[in-house]
């Protein structure tokens, strides 16, 4: 076994671990931490997988982490009012089915990444950074002057939706949940970079010309890349908003596509556990250092800047060396 | 026309007021090695671009067994079954040589859109990377990563990558460049087997691989073909001598 293997064995064992500890010592405040840190390495873990494999710099990730909310939002506002959502030409009903919602998330972030993939992709670089930001912008904009869903204030949803066979408002069965999904993605991560699209996927990051001389076209699998990105990304943002049972328009804030790109690159671009390593430090810092001092963020971008100057593995590459080449 | 694999027909090309391509038709043969040559700057690269699809010609076509491929993209073009290879190497540096090799079996399939099942792990594909890595010699550092490889070694790889396209024509781009002479010798000697399975336009610096390989050369100067013939024709051609060759051929 690699080191990298033991490490990732060793997070994903914490990550089993700590909630259990903290549930049989009853602290259910570090269960919601730890839920956090799931969420927020789940939204990471799609990021990652345009960003770490596919070299899309995307300041605009915040979209779909706000799409999945405001989906969430959305269906559970009119459930709770007892609203139809829309009545011509037929009639839908909100819904507090988790299912139902995280279906929603995925399919509108989806779509939305292949509108705003197939407009930035032409270009790259810095106007790659700037066009994907223009839109997170956009989006945020939006949401703010729609005030049939709370404007600038956002939504409360008073309980937690419903999933089918559990108790969501138990702390410790909604981190399951969120564990549960972010290990499904990790494992599709895994995959996906070893199958076919992923072999291509990382070569089209590395050498665009090389990818067109053996006939395949790397525009193509990047707009494929920045719509699986999104749509892992949207349904992080539609947990998020039920962890919270609020949703206002800073899921869509520029700020927020920063964090998740700081999640990545601490933890390690391009690693598969990087986003896990980077919201599990994240989320321990923002607690630990919060509850020091106000300005925490100065410290977190010092340690941000150690990672980037002298780690650039991100925490991964610091604890388990270089990736080993898989054969 | 069913003798020639792959030709140019009237391709002209200016950027600005320079004119890099000047109403160029050449032709590749089944079987041969047809060479380009000229002085730098003559437009070798620019004709190599037009060819492979990276540049569009002002006027003029460019044909794959018969078919009009002008219109094509690059990617399309490789499908079509054109194989090239770069002067400075283009390899995923990161990944290992197996892996540069399976990118090319897949892409010329076209058969990226897996999302599940491992590259490595498909017999077809391995299959064919790896025959292409054990033609070039390659087969012991399979498991390297390309950053590793000297220079030599990369070279090789580029043109196990087009091998694992099967394509209709090669076309090769300084294959030689930075090769020493043991290196520059072995690839000769490669070259003169590979006709066989595909006809090759090779640009190429290295005379001596020039003058051993070609079965026909083409003499590009400022833009424009000023002589095609076999070797003999093009050594004893006086606007050769004159324009290119100089005092030392």
């Amino acid at each position: 076994m690699s080191r990298e293997t033991l490490f990732n064995a060793a997070l994903l064992l914490g990550l089993l671990l700590v909630p259990i500890w903290a549930l049989l010592t009853d602290e259910p405040f570090t269960i919601t931490l730890a839920t956090r840190a799931v969420i927020l390495a789940l939204a990471a873990a799609g990021l990652n997988i345009a960003l770490g494999i596919g070299g899309l710099v995307s300041l605009g990730h915040a979209v779909f982490f706000g799409i999945g909310g405001y989906a969430m939002g959305i269906l559970a506002h009119h459930a709770q009012g007892f609203t139809p959502l829309m009545e011509w030409p037929f009639v839908i009903e909100g819904t507090k089915s988790m299912p139902v919602i995280w279906l929603l998330a995925i399919v509108v972030s989806a779509l939305a990444a292949l509108v705003i993939g197939l407009l930035s992709l032409r270009t790259t670089g810095a106007y790659f950074i700037m066009i994907t930001l223009a839109f997170g912008q956009m989006f945020y904009y939006f949401a703010i002057s729609w005030s049939a869903y709370g404007g600038e204030d956002g939504m409360s949803i008073y309980v937690r939706n419903d999933f089918p066979g559990l108790n969501t408002l138990a702390p410790i069965q909604f981190y399951g949940l969120c564990l549960a999904l972010l290990v499904v993605v990790l494992v599709f991560s895994a995959r996906l970079r070893r199958a076919p699209f992923g072999l291509s996927l990382n070569a089209a990051r590395q050498v665009p010309a090389r990818l067109e001389a053996v006939g395949l076209d790397p525009m193509r699998l990047k707009l494929v890349a920045f719509v699986i990105s999104g749509a892992i990304t949207g349904l992080a943002g539609a947990l998020f908003a039920d962890l919270n049972r609020f949703v206002s328009p800073t899921m869509f804030s520029w700020q927020f596509s920063g964090e998740i790109m700081v999640l990545v690159i601490l933890g390690g671009v391009g690693r598969l556990f990087g986003p896990v390593a980077g919201a599990v430090t994240f989320v321990a810092l923002e607690h630990v250092l919060g509850g020091l001092t106000e300005f925490w963020h100065i410290y977190l971008g010092l340690i941000l800047l150690g990672v980037v100057l002298f780690a650039r593995g991100g925490i991964t590459g610091l604890i388990a060396g270089r990736e080993a080449s898989h054969d | 026309m069913t003798d020639t694999v792959l030709r140019t027909i009237g391709i002209c090309k200016s950027f600005g007021a320079l004119q890099a391509s000047k109403d160029i038709s050449i032709d590749l043969r089944p079987g041969e090695i047809h060479a380009i040559i000229g002085p730098n700057g003559a437009g070798k690269s620019t004709l190599i671009a037009q060819i492979c699809g990276a540049l569009k010609p002002d006027a003029g076509r460019v044909e794959l067994l018969g078919k009009d491929i002008t219109a094509l993209s690059t990617d399309q073009r490789a499908r079509a079954g054109l194989g090239r290879t770069f002067q400075i190497s283009a390899l995923a540096m990161e990944d290992t040589v197996l892996e540069n090799a399976v990118l090319g079996a897949l892409g010329a399939r076209g058969r990226p859109w897996r999302f599940w099942a491992s590259a490595l792990g498909d017999k077809d594909l391995r299959h064919r990377a790896e025959a292409a890595l054990e033609r070039v010699g390659l087969a012991e550092a399979r498991a390297k990563r390309c950053a590793d490889l000297s220079h030599g070694q990369r070279r090789q790889l580029e043109v196990a990558v087009a091998l694992t396209l099967e394509p209709k024509a090669f076309v090769m781009d300084e294959p030689m460049a930075g090769l020493g002479a043991a290196g520059s010798k072995d690839l000769t000697g490669f070259l003169d087997q590979l006709r066989q399975q595909a006809p090759i336009l090779l640009v190429e610096h290295d005379m001596d691989a020039v003058f051993a390989l070609a079965d026909r050369i083409s003499v590009l100067v400022y833009g424009e073909v000023i002589a095609t013939g076999s070797v003999d024709q093009i050594r004893t051609d006086p606007r050769v001598r004159d324009a290119y060759l100089g005092e030392s051929a």
